[in-house]
C-alpha cells in the first residue's frame, strides 16, 4: 500500500517545528530506511503514518485515507507501528496475550489470528516463551515481542521505529530476516534506524532527514555514498564503504559481497 | 590493589534459578577504559549493576565473592555511600530521568542537589557537562519533550556531572546518531585520559576497537575472553559464540580465506582495514 505525504509540517506545542514541508511518496511493497541526526524528525514523520500526530498543514494519504480524516483506529488496519521503546507498547500479562490483542482488534476470524500469531511468534523465535510476563523478559526479547505484535496484525504497511537498538548480532539477524520475509508478502516497510550498516544490508531506499527536511532520498547505493551531505546530519556512510572509499574503489560499495567483488 | 576489584563475584537474581553472573574475576586500573561486550543475557547489564552497588543493594538476590572500587567494599556500604565514587547511565534512559524536573538543565543538576553541591558550583558543573556532550541548546526544554537520542545524552550529562571516579555506561549510544556516537566516545575517551575510570557496555565495536583500552567478552555470566581490543575483537571464538564484529574484522575474515587479505592479523579499525587491504 503506498503511502503519500504532501508539504507536510508540524509543530509541536512548545513552538518546535519538527516537519518542515517534507513531501515523499512511498510505493506499495518499497522497503524503505530512515536515517538522519537525533532530533532531525523522522520518528515525527513516522507518527503521521498511523494518525498519532496531525499535520499542522500537508497531507498524509495512506492509499486512499486522508489521515485527517481518519481514526487512529481505523488506521490501525493499514499501518502497524513498533514503537523505539517496548516499554511504551507493551501492557499484557504475557506474550501470548500481547500478541493476539492486536489482530483480534481488528476483528479478524479466530482461524485467521491463530495463524498470524503462530506466524509472528515463530518469525522472532518467541514460541517458547508464549506464558511470560513481557516485563520479565529482557529488553531485548521485549522488542522481539513489540516487534510481533505488530506483525501478527497482518497490515499492508509496517513501520519500526529503531528495531535494531541495543541488539545483540543474533538478534539484528532474526530482524533483518523478519524485514525479508515482510517484503516477500509485498508489505511496506519504513525503518527508522541509526546502525547504517543494517541499513546498508537490508534496504533499497534511503531517506535522510535533517532538521525537519528531507536531505537525501534515493537508492541506498546512492545516498549513502554521499559523506559529506550525510555528514551534515550527522550520519556516516557504512563501514565497507567508508573503507571502499579510502581504498579508491570507483563503485559505492554497500556490503561483503559488493566489497570483496570489487577488490578482486 | 587495583582501582576496580570483583574477586569470584556470583550473584542470582531473586526468584531466578541460573545465576546472571558467575564466579567473576575483574581488576580495572584507575583510568582504564574498558569495554564489555557480549550476546543479550550474558549478564552485561547485570555487571553495570553489581559496580554501581544496585546489585544486590536494590535488586536483593544471592550475592557471593567481592566488589571493591576505590578501596571501598560495596557490600560493607550504604548505596548513598557507593554514588559518590560510582555513576551508572541506563540503558533505557526513559528509566532514568527523574520525572521531577521540568528542564533538562534541573534534570542534570538533579543529582548534585541530592548530594548538597553549592548552588553556584552546581550551575556551572551543569554548564560544563552540557557544554562536553553539546546538549547546551536543549537546557530548557521538558526532558519528557525530546527525541530518544537527545534524551539519551541528557542521561549521561546527568551522570558525568556527578564527576564519578568510576563512569558506568549501559549501552549510552544505543539510540544516538552515528557522527553523535563516535563524538560520545571520543568524550569518554578523554574523560578516561584525565583520570576517570571508564566502563562501558556496547555493541559498536568499530568504535570500541578505536577507543577503549580492554575488551572484556561475557557469556553466560562468565569471563569468555579478556584482552586489547586488537586481541578480543579479532578471536574466532566470538563469531562462534553469537558475538558482533566489526564489517571490517568479518570482511577480512572472509577475504583471508579467498586469498585477498594477507596479513597474518585480522583488522578491527577502519586504518588497519586500509592498510591491509593496500598490500
Amino acid at each position: 500500500m503506498k503511502i503519500e505525504i504532501t508539504n507536510l509540517r508540524f509543530t509541536y506545542p512548545t513552538g518546535l517545528e519538527a516537519l518542515q514541508g517534507i513531501s515523499l511518496t512511498i510505493n506499495a511493497g518499497e522497503q524503505v530506511a530512515i536515517v538522519g541526526q537525533n532530533g532531525a524528525g523522522k520518528t515525527t514523520l513516522v507518527r503521521h503514518f498511523n494518525g498519532l500526530l496531525q499535520p499542522a498543514c500537508g497531507s498524509v494519504l495512506i492509499g486512499d485515507w486522508d489521515t485527517k480524516k481518519t481514526s487512529v483506529a481505523k488506521l490501525a488496519s493499514r499501518v502497524g507501528y513498533v514503537f523505539q521503546n517496548p516499554d511504551e507498547q507493551l501492557f499484557s500479562r504475557d506474550v501470548l496475550t500481547e500478541i493476539t490483542f492486536g489482530p483480534r482488534n481488528l476483528g479478524y476470524s479466530k482461524e485467521k489470528i491463530d495463524g498470524l500469531v503462530k506466524r509472528a511468534l515463530a518469525l522472532t523465535e518467541l514460541s517458547d516463551k508464549t506464558e511470560i510476563n513481557p516485563y520479565d523478559l529482557s529488553p531485548t526479547w521485549r522488542k522481539m515481542v513489540a516487534l510481533a505484535s505488530i506483525i501478527a496484525m497482518d497490515t499492508p504497511i509496517v513501520i519500526f521505529d529503531e528495531p535494531t537498538t541495543g541488539q545483540d548480532a543474533l538478534n539484528v539477524a532474526r530482524i533483518a530476516n523478519v524485514i525479508a520475509e515482510l517484503r516477500q508478502e509485498g508489505k511496506t516497510v519504513v525503518t527508522i534506524t541509526h546502525d547504517i550498516d543494517f541499513c546498508a544490508e537490508n534496504f533499497e531506499r534511503v531517506i535522510a532527514l535533517s532538521n525537519g527536511q528531507v536531505l537525501l532520498d534515493g537508492p541506498a547505493r546512492e545516498v549513502l555514498g554521499r559523506e559529506e551531505i550525510l555528514a551534515q546530519t550527522y550520519v556516516d556512510p557504512p563501514q565497507l564503504t567508508r573503507l571502499g572509499k579510502r581504498l579508491g574503489l570507483k563503485e559505492t560499495v554497500r556490503n561483503q559481497e559488493e566489497f570483496l567483488k570489487a577488490i578482486w | 590493589m587495583a582501582f576496580v576489584e570483583l574477586q569470584n563475584v556470583t550473584y542470582k537474581y531473586p526468584l531466578t534459578k541460573t545465576p546472571a553472573l558467575q564466579n567473576i574475576n575483574l581488576q580495572i586500573n584507575e583510568g582504564e577504559f574498558v569495554a564489555v561486550i557480549g550476546p543479550n543475557g550474558a549478564g552485561k547489564s547485570t555487571l553495570c549493576y553489581a559496580l554501581a552497588g544496585f546489585v544486590p543493594h536494590f535488586f536483593k538476590g544471592e550475592i557471593s565473592g567481592t566488589i571493591e572500587v576505590a578501596g571501598k567494599e560495596s557490600g560493607k556500604s550504604t548505596l548513598d555511600e557507593w554514588v559518590l565514587n560510582v555513576g551508572l547511565a541506563f540503558q533505557n534512559p526513559f528509566n532514568q530521568i527523574s520525572g521531577a524536573k521540568y528542564t533538562v538543565f534541573e534534570e542534570i543538576a538533579f543529582g548534585l542537589e541530592n548530594i548538597g553541591v553549592p548552588r553556584e558550583e552546581m550551575k556551572s558543573r551543569v554548564e560544563d557537562a552540557m557544554a562536553l556532550t553539546g546538549i547546551r541548546d536543549l537546557a530548557d526544554r521538558s526532558p519528557y519533550s525530546l527525541s530518544g537520542g537527545q534524551q539519551q545524552r541528557v542521561a549521561l550529562t546527568s551522570i558525568l556531572v556527578m564527576q564519578p571516579k568510576l563512569l558506568v555506561l549501559d549501552e549510552p549510544t544505543s539510540q544516538m546518531d552515528p557522527i553523535g556516537t563516535r563524538e560520545v566516545f571520543g568524550t569518554i575517551r578523554k574523560m578516561a585520559e584525565d583520570g576517570m575510570t571508564v566502563v562501558l557496555v556496547e555493541h559498536k565495536m568499530e568504535w570500541i576497537a578505536q577507543f577503549a583500552d580492554r575488551v572484556v567478552a561475557l557469556k553466560d555470566g562468565s569471563v569468555l575472553l579478556e584482552g586489547k581490543p586488537s586481541e578480543v575483537l579479532t578471536s574466532d571464538l566470538l563469531a562462534e559464540n553469537g558475538f558482533g564484529i566489526s564489517r571490517y574484522t568479518s570482511t577480512a575474515r572472509e577475504a583471508k580465506k579467498r586469498g585477498l587479505w594477507k596479513k597474518e592479523n585480522l583488522p578491527v579499525t577502519l586504518d588497519e582495514a586500509v592498510a591491509g587491504f593496500k598490500l
